[in-house]
């Protein structure tokens, strides 16, 4: 249990998905105009995440991986067939993503009026397909620890674009030399955020 | 946008129509050497920041990711030129993502086979070209309602576009931080030695971030009609 809180405080943290690897940048920038739209957007990744990563835990060690395929039989046991990982990550998010879109509409037309929009766009945030490879490199042992590591990855992102939506809602009234505003100062404020970020790197877990 | 996106389909049109226009006419040029500058997909379209903060530590992963992301938007734009009357507009989005990913997949195999080293250092960040809005930008937005040799001119700019960013940024990055270039030491031992120091913080990645954003600074100081009004 202790270990599954540790990886779920180091993904948000430690690793995070916008600070540290700078994964789902392009949304983070584009959408971060106002807190609300922001808001949806993070809700948005938290959810897809943390269904498409323990998904594509399963694909890896059932499928994708070397020697993955042996439950079909000694024959198939030596085969690797990790050169399809891509194509195979990236229609397991397309589909899901497509998928949370008719559960949500369904069951809850007040949030999907609310993440409408942004569930197409997510999947080609590369913050999703990062979450993935990740796992991937990291080598998890279990389901449940790539589920917390999803989980964890989303709720920094989610953090990061409501910190930094907040902070352009406020300097949005300052004084910044023309050529710089909007996209540069944003830069800017997010390499100082990032700076502050790198703090929690001296925190063993 | 829509009228400009209107004249790109008449154009491509007569291109059809075999009203031959030369191979590198002035509007084909255009295409490859406005992403350079005034519509650069880094600076003013906001596409494909992920990989290129991440792998800009030192030219080299740098360069490779450019060549890398060059064959990848080139070849993937031409097959959905191809494709564009046949795929239905639902679908769309899995069908380029398809084209995309297996073009990746090729680009890593040979990746890992030929250039090893740099494949560790670039690690997951070739995959990523998958999701790299750049490609997936520029195949809804151009690929979908031009032709093939317009589209690859296309994709083939936005890519040097993006890479005269990365390399840029990877220029000083490593000058700076490590006083290298191309990992080959180019600050002499004299200058160390009257008590310069390398700049470790630009080793980092936050550093990346401010870098881009100096650069979008400068850019827009020098093309002022680029200016965001808020």
């Amino acid at each position: 249990m202790e270990s599954y809180i540790n990886l779920f405080v180091k993904s948000i943290f430690i690793e995070n998905m916008v600070f540290a690897y700078f994964l789902g940048m392009c949304s983070y920038l584009a959408v971060s105009k106002t807190v609300k739209t922001a808001v949806g957007l993070g809700l948005a990744v938290i959810f897809v995440l943390a269904i498409t990563v323990p998904i594509n835990f399963l694909l890896n060690s059932y499928v994708l991986q070397e020697g993955a395929l042996g439950w079909l039989g000694d024959n198939y046991a030596t085969l690797d067939l990790g050169f399809l990982t891509f194509i195979m990550f990236i229609a397991v998010i397309a589909s899901m993503v497509q998928l949370v879109e008719m559960i949500v509409e369904k069951f809850s037309p007040e949030l999907y009026g609310n993440l409408g929009i942004f569930l197409p766009l997510i999947a080609v945030n590369c913050a999703i397909l990062g979450g993935s490879l990740f796992m991937q490199q990291k080598e998890f042992s279990g389901i449940i620890e790539s589920g917390v590591y999803g989980l964890g990855s989303g709720v920094g992102f989610f953090l990061a674009i409501l910190a930094i939506s907040a902070i352009r809602e406020k300097i949005a009234y300052s004084n910044i030399p023309e050529p710089l505003k909007g996209l540069g100062i944003t830069f800017i404020i997010t390499g100082l955020m990032a700076i502050g970020f790198m703090s929690f790197m001296g925190i063993k877990l | 946008m829509l009228a400009k996106k209107q004249k790109n389909k008449k154009s491509s049109l007569f291109f059809i129509n075999k009203e031959r226009e030369p191979l590198f006419s002035k509007k084909n040029r255009a295409l490859l050497s406005d992403p350079l500058d005034d519509n650069n997909p880094i600076t003013v379209q906001v596409l494909g920041i992920c990989s290129a903060l991440a792998i800009t530590v030192q030219l080299k992963p740098a360069v490779v990711m450019t060549i890398s992301v060059m064959a990848v938007m080139g070849a993937s734009n031409v097959i959905v030129s191809l494709l564009r009357d046949l795929i239905p507009n639902r679908i769309r989005i899995i069908v380029q993502l398809v084209v995309v990913a297996s073009l990746v997949a090729l680009v890593d195999q040979i990746l890992k086979a030929f250039a090893y080293d740099v494949y560790k250092q670039l690690s997951i960040f070739i995959g990523l070209i998958v999701t790299n809005c750049i490609v997936m930008g520029r195949l809804e937005a151009f690929a979908l309602g031009n032709g093939v040799w317009k589209s690859f001119l296309d994709g083939v700019g936005n890519a040097a576009g993006y890479g005269f960013i990365l390399i840029l940024v990877a220029f000083f990055r490593e000058l700076l931080g490590s006083g290298k270039l191309y990992g080959y030491k180019v600050i002499p031992e004299f200058i160390y030695d009257l008590g310069y120091q390398d700049n470790g913080l630009m080793l980092l990645s936050p550093m990346a971030l401010v870098t881009v954003g100096i650069f979008i600074w400068i850019q827009r100081a020098r093309n002022r009609k680029l200016i965001e009004k808020n």
